[in-house]
């Protein structure tokens, strides 16, 4: 059997990252940082406590290159998505239509 | 991947291998994958969500804010650390199946539901207070339309809406809905995976899986992961997005 | 290296997929993806009827410039119902889960698909879809186009859009898990010694379609459930006057709808790959450029559909960037047709059935494809838009593409599938009766769009009844021909010439197995050392443009 077993003190150090970046999270969240930074604190620990799911929990980390090429090119696909929608929306005020 | 050619069509070694694969080996990578490239489908179908979401908070960002402040931010904390938990023990689940331990297996799998249920009974109490605050957007509920009394300057009762900047009660409904779809969305998704994991656990306890087959727990495991992930997103934006205004 | 002489012909099994087990229950409930390919077959040309019939009532009204046959909400439904059927239970479905459900398997030389439960419940789940969208149409039908676009479908339109909107939705669980058996089959199934630059090119386009399904369909899944949220919840999502873009719906639904298109035109290119290397007897020209001419456009097909939204308020700079990307991504199809007439190119071509769609089809998506540039084109978008030019320009790519490479496709395969052979002669003709029924249909409608005649009107200034009254005969036309086949396929079942395991004597995996084949598909797996074109020496070919006479009887 060519499966990996992930031992389980990985999983209780992931466990016990994600209640502490969620701690985290909130914490954050009463502070008021400048500008946009506090959608991006909060962002930031999402996809890193995301990651660590997907890495550990999801077994990615030991998957086959096949999985993480799908998992990458559906966030990339989702990426499109959102781009090029916002590439109308943000653009929209940049031409004055004149009526 | 591709193994030598079997003259024999009934070559079977465990009585769970499907007639047409060749062996396990090849059967579980099939499920495995088959599975992931139906989380793709999953991460997709809530793109769409999050993209009216980002729309929509860009377009309104005080309303949004206002909005979220009347959340129950202990209530969706508590259910992160819940469903973070319950990811835990599913990914326990998986590794006692994987070394042939029957009775913790099954006991994980117990906790996952409980936990999952748990999530589930405090999204319904958060969806009765929206309830009673008359924050259900549009005519969902016929006889209970988008309502909420606001506060005053200075008045802080926590049951009115407090609005901030530029906001107003029909912005505000925008964001109420896309709270209301996406996390019913999200619980929809939960309570399919409760009834998955009540079939895991029926099938546990009639000791279906070993340590040579056991591609549902994991399949189904990648699915509560995915579900929980989405959580981790939806946490932060819907709940914590106003809290840095709120005042007091 | 002789593939073809060497393998033997195995004498025909008594029993095969067709008559392994019999009873209503052993096809309803059965796990061959060969049967539940014919269980598609049955259904999709059930709902390619009922579609047809939509069609022939647009033609009927607009032979004459009044409104006269059909009220305008009635006629708002018919070419609504049209569209919908058309995409959603027909096209979409079409050559994926009839042919590809039967062919995948045997081409990669496997017992079954990945997962076969799942492919029956694919079926199921199309039915139910089906089911619930002819109850939406006969309680009352709907009228908002097949776009459904907002605020009208969410906010104004009196017909059933929530109950329609549920089949489709239904329908797309379809489409994904056909698309998801498809891309785990492919990946994990494939016999010893078949790499991916060995398998049929008809596998590169359904495992490029299966791309698509996975990654546009659960966008309308979304797109359709907030449509039915806010119409039956009235919350503003797409209502200006609530705060809500109209626009955000356009986005959401063309994400997907464009690349629907592809998913309805890739498997068709892959048919085509098969018929045009096969009877010409010569290797495709340029096998990985056609491979990956299919991801191409698999992937380009999900960064232009903006270019719908061309007349909206979408900023013009996001216009120029779709335009571009619109441009680009003719490059992969038309790479393809390159390589396809190469292929032509000193070959050995015999002008059977299926050859004649295939030619049929090289021209026609020709003209398809170059019309598309002109609407990629933002200025002349502006002019074209929402004309005939449009409607004109997707069904040749749609019926002169897409729907000739089914046919063709299953002319060539029928002898797999059924066992018999279909009237070549007849075959022949009904192809040359649909080419033309087709032309005659639809070139007409190039002029009108683009002299100005809007689309999705009734009624119409007369100076552009010439062009209606020319389109609707050919309609006709072309009904005609495609009621041929219909009997003579039926026909062949019982009275049709049994049919050998490799009637056309070529090297694909698919024929080297009986026709029909047993259930299991191969008696040995096989061990691939060939790639998927060989072909025997030249000299052992037959002569240039002699017909087979075994073929020739009708």
């Amino acid at each position: 059997m060519s499966e990996h077993i992930v031992p389980v003190r990985v999983y209780i150090t992931i466990f016990a990252v994600l209640l502490v970046g969620t701690a985290l999270t909130v914490w954050a969240a009463f502070q008021d940082f400048p500008w946009q930074l506090n959608t991006i604190v909060a962002m930031t620990i999402a996809i890193t406590k995301a990651t660590f799911v997907v890495l550990y929990f999801m077994h990615v980390r030991y998957s086959a290159r096949l999985i993480w090429v799908i998992l990458t090119a559906a966030l990339f696909w989702m990426g499109i998505m959102f781009a090029l929608t916002f590439s109308d929306y943000w653009t929209r005020g940049w031409i004055k239509v004149g009526y | 991947m591709a193994s030598h050619a079997t003259t024999a069509p009934e070559v079977h070694g465990h009585p769970a291998l499907q007639h047409h694969f060749e062996n396990m080996e090849q059967q579980r990578e099939a499920g495995t994958l088959g599975m992931w490239v139906f989380l793709v489908t999953e991460i997709m179908f809530f793109g769409g969500m999050f993209l009216a979401y980002t729309l929509y908070r860009s377009l309104y960002p005080a309303a949004f804010a206002s909005a979220s402040n009347h959340l129950d931010i202990t209530l969706g904390a508590v259910n992160t650390g819940v469903l973070i938990l319950s990811s835990f023990t599913m990914a326990m689940a998986v590794y006692f199946t994987q070394v042939g331990k029957h009775r913790p297996q099954v006991l994980c799998l117990i906790l996952t539901l409980v936990l999952g249920l748990t999530f589930l009974g405090i999204k319904a109490k958060e969806y009765s207070d929206k309830y009673h605050d008359h924050l259900i957007p549009g005519r969902l509920i016929p006889g209970n339309p988008f309502n909420p009394a606001v506060a005053e300057h200075g008045d802080t009762d926590p049951h009115k809406l407090h609005l901030i900047g530029d906001a107003t009660v029909e912005k505000v409904q925008m964001f109420y809905w896309i709270y209301f779809a996406m996390t019913g969305m999200h619980a929809l998704h939960m309570i399919i995976g409760a009834g998955l994991l009540t079939y895991l656990i029926i099938f546990s306890l009639k000791r279906r899986f070993d340590p040579e087959y056991h591609s549902p727990v994991e399949v189904i495991g990648l699915y509560w992961h995915f579900v929980d992930i989405v959580w981790i997103f939806l946490f932060p934006l819907l709940y914590l997005l106003g809290r840095h205004l709120e005042h007091g | 290296m002789k593939p073809i002489e060497s393998f033997e012909v195995p004498p025909p099994p008594k029993v095969n997929y067709i008559n392994a087990k019999y009873g209503l229950k052993s096809w309803l409930l059965t796990k061959d993806h060969k049967r539940i390919a014919l269980l598609y077959l049955g259904s999709i040309t059930f709902f390619f009827f009922i579609g047809g019939i939509y069609a022939l009532m647009i033609r009927l009204e607009l032979l004459t410039p009044q409104g006269d046959f059909l009220q305008s909400t009635t006629y708002n439904k018919v070419f609504t119902q049209h569209g919908i059927i058309m995409i959603f239970f027909f096209l979409i479905p079409s050559i994926p889960a009839t042919l590809g459900n039967f062919l995948i398997p045997m081409m990669i030389g496997a017992k079954d698909l990945a997962f076969p439960r799942i492919n029956l419940l694919s079926w199921y789940i199309y039915l139910l879809g089906g089911i619930i969208t002819i109850y939406a149409l006969l309680a009352g039908g709907v009228d908002t186009g097949w776009t459904f676009y907002t605020p009208f479908s969410t906010t104004f339109s009196n017909s059933y859009v929530v109950a329609t909107g549920l089949g489709i939705f239904i329908n797309g669980f379809s489409s994904i898990l056909t698309g998801l058996n498809f891309i785990v089959t492919i990946h994990t199934m494939r016999a010893p010694g078949m790499t991916w630059m060995r398998m049929p090119l008809f596998l590169w386009s359904h495992y490029a379609t299966s791309l698509i399904m996975i990654l546009g369909t659960p966008v309308i899944a979304i797109t359709i459930l907030l449509l039915a949220f806010e119409r039956v919840a009235r919350v503003g999502i797409f209502d200006p006057a609530l705060g809500g873009d109209p626009v955000l719906f356009q986005h959401l639904f063309w994400f997907y709808s464009h690349p629907a298109v592809y998913i309805m035109i890739l498997p068709s290119m892959g048919v085509i790959s098969e018929l045009i290397a096969n009877f010409s007897r010569k290797n495709i020209f340029g096998y990985s450029f056609v491979a990956f001419s299919s991801i191409a456009i698999a992937v380009f097909g999900f960064l232009v559909w903006g270019h719908h939204l061309f007349v909206t308020s979408q900023s013009v700079y996001a216009g120029m960037i779709f335009s571009f990307l619109s441009f680009a991504v003719a490059i992969p199809s038309a790479i393809k047709v390159f390589n396809w007439t190469a292929t032509l190119y000193k070959s050995s071509i015999s002008y059977d059935t299926p050859m004649l769609y295939a030619l049929g089809f090289i021209g026609l998506f020709t003209i398809g494809g170059m019309t598309g540039l002109f609407l990629a084109s933002l200025a002349i978008d502006v002019h074209l838009s929402d004309t005939y030019f449009v409607v004109a320009h997707f069904h040749y790519i749609m019926v002169g593409g897409a729907l000739m490479g089914y046919l063709g496709g299953l002319h060539y395969w029928w002898p797999k599938i059924s066992g018999r052979m279909y009237p070549e002669g007849w075959g022949r003709f009904s192809a040359l009766v649909i080419f033309v029924g087709f032309n005659l249909t639809f070139l007409p409608q190039f002029v009108a769009g683009y002299l100005g005649m809007p689309r999705r009107y009734h009624a119409y200034p007369p100076e552009f009844q010439v062009f209606n009254v020319l389109s609707s005969a050919g309609a006709s036309i072309l009904g005609f021909g495609m009621l041929i086949p219909a009997i003579y396929f039926v026909w062949s079942m019982r009275y049709g010439c049994q049919a050998e395991p490799n009637p056309w004597h070529l090297p694909g995996l698919e024929w080297r197995t009986s026709s029909p084949p047993p259930t299991e598909n191969f008696e040995v797996t096989p061990v691939v050392t060939w790639d998927a074109y060989e072909f025997a020496p030249r000299e052992e070919t037959e002569v240039v443009g002699k017909f087979r006479p075994e073929l020739e009887r009708i």
